[in-house]
């Protein structure tokens, strides 16, 4: 199938999702248990790899800067810097991509293959909207917020290793944080957010929402969903990259 | 004008209908009614576009042409709005039985109330119960769908059809997977609700079976192609050739056949008396 006809029915069901709810509080409800699976299942990862992302940042950045002209409160500059402006949003966006997006395209694929979705439509149930719009809005909510989570984990976990291997005291890392600090890095760092999140529901939700065939299918789903989504975050970073900064 | 509203009372009628995919023709020219009130039932054998043809008359494949019509109302035109309306009158048992694996029998059976309706919880829960006691099954609600039986996933699919009091039963290949003894059970319950509850049910099926135990009207799909309709009854004397292959497709079945026709013509006694048919 070519790029157009997945772009076709990519826009197709992206549309098809608004649509009067047939009952608001079962929308709810999907909605609230997708935040729960996308967000609170997600939790757990997004903390060892943002712990160890700023640590490893810290002393790699001091490994570079071993010259005694530059004083070392640039290091903690660059690690938070580093963390706020790609490492938290791109990087956790990308692990998300593979944990949250092969469950979403394998749920909905599983649902079509066993003929679930074909039994919420006979129902009159707007699938689209019931199934896949409660994921978008959920990964809309919770991702940020992951993000945001993963950028103080990891410029504490940056914090922590500097002082643990003494490569610099936790003052010294402090008074790195408050320097030069540009307050839209963290606007940048949402604007990509957001851009991430939508990626990385819709597109694996595309997948499993077409599955045809049987479960080899499913895992083939979730396979190309999880490429495509990294793919199109890479390009969306250096997208808003050229374009904001 | 009484029979108008007698012919117009949930009735299906489906016109010259045609559904390819990627340049193979799997329905051609396909047109019937669906008897008001009765167990109609699509028999063939596999790829002959049974499924297809169900999938066309609920709209879950569109027709590359032809119309389908629910009381005298084009189906196939009908807005997006209109179509969930309809199908609301309509219940459906799919071939896997198609029940949502994260909840369980109670919650499957209660999602058409919860979605569709504004009554409170006890009397979900009574219509719910209501339901599953039709189907006898009692003792299911807290079970989920991995935790029971082909026959039981098969009932709660029927529950779920019917929780709303639907117009339409459709049913795709209800004994799929299951042993002759519960084939029967499943052909008798269908064929009941279809009475008590005064539904136009559409059987796809090709478990012979069923044929002669619920099938009010028959149509015989080949290779795409209506080939034959009638009653259970005229099975047995019919002179199709498509329809005698599928349909007595064993030696035993074709002397069976041969032995009723000689009954029916009166060169046999009818009392089964083995003396007699040995002649």
């Amino acid at each position: 199938m070519d790029f157009f006809t997945h772009l076709g029915r990519y826009l197709i069901m992206i549309k098809g999702m608004f649509s009067k709810p047939e009952n608001m509080r079962l929308y709810w409800k999907e909605f609230m248990h997708q935040c729960n699976e996308i967000g609170i299942r997600s939790v757990g990862i997004v903390v060892i790899i943002s712990v160890f992302l700023g640590a490893v940042t810290t002393v790699q950045t001091a490994y570079q800067l071993i010259t005694p002209l530059i004083p070392k409160t640039v290091i903690a500059v660059i690690v938070r810097d580093n963390i706020i402006l790609e490492l938290a949003p791109t990087l956790i966006c990308v692990v998300l991509a593979g944990v949250v997006g092969s469950r979403i395209a394998s749920e909905l694929g599983n649902m079509r293959i066993s003929e679930q979705i074909d039994a919420l439509e006979i129902m009159g149930i707007n699938t689209k909207a019931y199934l896949v719009m409660p994921k978008i809005i959920a990964a809309l909510l919770v991702v940020p917020c992951l993000v945001i989570l993963a950028a103080v984990l990891g410029i504490w976990g940056g914090k922590v290793a500097g002082e643990l291997s003494g490569i610099l005291p936790a003052e010294i890392y402090n008074d790195g944080l408050l320097e030069d600090f540009i307050p839209y890095n963290v606007f940048f760092a949402l604007s990509k957010t957001y851009t991430y999140a939508f990626i990385i529901s819709s597109i694996p939700a595309y997948y499993g929402y077409h599955v045809q065939g049987g479960s080899l299918e499913i895992g083939r789903a979730g396979t190309k969903s999880v490429i495509v989504s990294c793919i199109l975050i890479l390009l969306a970073d250096y997208a808003l990259a050229a374009l904001l900064l | 004008m009484h029979w108008q509203l007698y012919y117009y009372n949930y009735m299906i009628e489906i016109k010259n209908i045609h559904k390819g995919f990627n340049g193979n023709i799997v329905i051609e020219d396909v047109s019937a009614v669906m008897e008001t009130g009765k167990c109609n039932l699509i028999i063939g054998a596999s790829g002959s576009g049974k499924t297809v043809l169900m999938k066309c008359m609920v709209g879950l494949f569109e027709p590359d042409s032809g119309d389908v019509l629910y009381n005298g109302a084009s189906f196939t035109q009908m807005q997006e709005e209109g179509r969930k309306e309809l199908r609301q009158q309509i219940g459906m048992l799919f071939q896997g039985s198609a029940l949502f694996d994260s909840m369980t029998v109670e919650q499957n059976v209660m999602f058409p109330l919860d979605m569709f309706t504004k009554l409170n919880i006890k009397q979900k829960l009574e219509k719910v119960n209501q339901v599953l006691a039709r189907v006898n099954l009692e003792e299911a609600n807290h079970k989920f769908p991995s935790e029971i039986s082909g026959g039981m996933k098969k009932r709660v699919g029927i529950a779920r059809a019917i929780v709303l009091n639907p117009k339409f039963l459709f049913c795709d290949e209800p004994n799929s997977g299951l042993d002759p003894k519960t084939s029967l059970v499943i052909d008798k319950l269908i064929k009941e609700i279809t009475i008590e509850f005064g539904m136009t049910t559409i059987v796809n099926t090709h478990d012979m079976n069923s044929v002669m135990e619920i099938g009010d009207k028959i149509i015989f799909m080949h290779q795409g192609k209506k080939e034959w309709e009638g009653t259970n009854k005229d099975i047995i004397f019919s002179k199709n050739e498509e329809l005698n292959n599928f349909i007595f497709a064993s030696d035993f079945l074709r002397d069976a056949k041969d032995m009723r026709m000689l009954e029916a013509n009166g060169k046999i006694s009818n009392d089964r008396d083995m003396d007699t048919m040995m002649k």
